[in-house]
């Protein structure tokens, strides 16, 4: 998906029908995979992503083992058949980058004091990607992290805010963020409204960036919401 | 039948410090008390606890539980016991008697894959958890099955002083054990029957009227 000519927005609705503040179609399921601890399936649109949480278990290689404390181990890939052009198999340096600002989202927030000399593996796999990809995975992360009984503070919400032909607008599609002045994708603890990750890339005043990181606050509710939900129903049938 | 107790996911608020105290499964902030799990709040006395849903074993001293001998070693042996570590016996907290190293393999006593039903007896920072078989209850197990269910929803399988167990094995004719650790050993006639309510708790532990659904399931 390349830069387009067309205009992104047309009479305050976007190229999808949506409007600048609305949030694409939401799928969450958990428990997907039967042999990891908890797993999980997030689809935002045409973003899907898997994650499978494994552990607290031994951690190898040894050299990473902590006397006082758990660790967690991000791995975020995306499959090969994920995008438009096959992508070569293997991690890139996009995506142990990912990996890296996905971990330091989720450290801060969960409880391994009592897990010493253990890790816990978390594996994201993207298998569709059509924008906001790492904010996605952040979700499926925090359900699949719930799902296997790893004590958390909080849930992390991830959603991605920017700013495309003047006006602002939240959760971002592939065309929209290719073709956007700023993207900013965040990671927010929903109930207690701290923010653990904000990356951008783009440009936007001091007011506008204000501005977005309160509507992706507001936001993150809704999907918080859809979260909580999704981790209910496996109990309820 | 379908009726479920109240579930809480984390850093859902369960109540204030001010009535109750936190307990295990759950943390204070800012005077408020919040869950740590997925999981179901139960109150006990002053304090307010949250028992997860899912989650691996975290030894505690004096609990029962079934382990697998994973390796035999110079001094003792090492013990799969279904949590992020392993555990260790030694020499002298599995045999009674005395043991002359230089003429005696210790497979005599535990060989690989040996089932025991042991006891906790110590567990060091740093994942260093002690068994011992020196208590009535430890005793190797022969034959049976060996089936896997959430640590964290052995209470409820065991049931009131044991009711629930005691149902199954009198309905199926069975001998159970049951290990903290969430390892089940089943031996006897009606296996596959008690296997099937075992698991049937695994899966509704939350639920009301689980006892009744039960004794269906097994007559």
């Amino acid at each position: 998906m390349g830069k387009t000519e067309q205009k992104m927005i047309a009479n305050g609705k976007r190229l999808d029908g949506r409007g600048p503040l609305d949030l694409r179609e939401i799928e969450m399921k958990v428990g997907v995979i039967p042999n990891a601890n908890g797993s999980s399936y997030v689809r935002f649109g045409k973003t899907a992503v898997i994650a499978g949480v494994y552990g607290p278990r031994p951690l190898f290689p040894r050299f990473l083992r902590e006397s006082d404390t758990g660790i967690l181990k991000v791995r975020y890939n995306m499959i090969p058949f994920s995008v438009d052009d096959r992508k070569r198999p293997g991690p890139s340096r996009r995506e142990t980058e990912i990996s890296k600002v996905i971990r330091m989202a989720f450290e801060g927030n969960l409880f391994l004091k009592n897990y010493p000399q253990t890790g816990v593996n978390l594996y994201l796999e993207v298998i569709e990607a059509d924008g906001s990809t790492r904010v996605t995975s952040i979700n499926a992360a925090s359900l699949a992290l719930a799902d296997a009984g790893v004590p958390m503070r909080d849930f992390v919400v991830g959603l991605s805010g920017g700013k495309i032909d003047g006006t602002l607008i939240l959760d971002l599609n592939g065309l929209e963020d290719n073709n956007s002045d700023a993207d900013m994708p965040m990671a927010v603890l929903p109930t207690k409204k701290e923010v653990t990750l904000l990356q951008m890339d783009g440009r936007m005043n001091p007011e506008e960036l204000k501005d977005l990181i309160k509507h992706v606050i507001d936001a993150s509710g809704a999907i918080y919401e859809k979260q909580a939900e999704a981790l209910r129903k496996k109990y309820i049938e | 039948m379908n009726k479920t107790r109240e579930i809480v996911i984390p850093g859902e608020k369960i109540d204030n410090a001010k009535s109750v105290k936190a307990g295990y499964g759950t943390y204070e902030e800012d005077g408020k008390i919040f869950s740590k799990f997925v999981g179901i709040p139960k109150k006990s006395g002053d304090f307010i606890s949250v028992i997860p849903l899912s989650g691996v074993y975290l030894p505690a001293i004096n609990d029962k539980i079934i382990a697998i001998v994973k390796d035999v070693e110079k001094f003792g042996w090492i013990l799969d016991i279904n949590s992020p570590w392993n555990g260790f016996l030694s020499l002298s907290e599995g045999v009674d008697d005395y043991v002359d190293l230089k003429k005696v393999d210790l497979k005599r006593y535990f060989n690989k894959d040996d089932i025991i039903y042991t006891q906790v007896k110590e567990v060091r920072n740093g994942g260093d958890v002690q068994m011992t078989m020196k208590t009535s209850i430890a005793r190797k197990l022969k034959g049976g099955v060996l089936i896997k269910i959430t640590p964290s929803k052995v209470p409820r399988l065991i049931g009131k002083e044991g009711s629930m167990v005691n149902m199954i094995k009198e309905k199926t004719n069975t001998v159970i054990c049951v290990g903290q650790n969430g390892i089940v050993w089943v031996s006897g006639e009606n296996i596959k029957k008690a296997i099937k309510a075992i698991r049937t708790i695994d899966e509704k532990s939350h639920m009301f009227g689980l006892t009744d659904e039960i004794s269906n399931l097994l007559s």
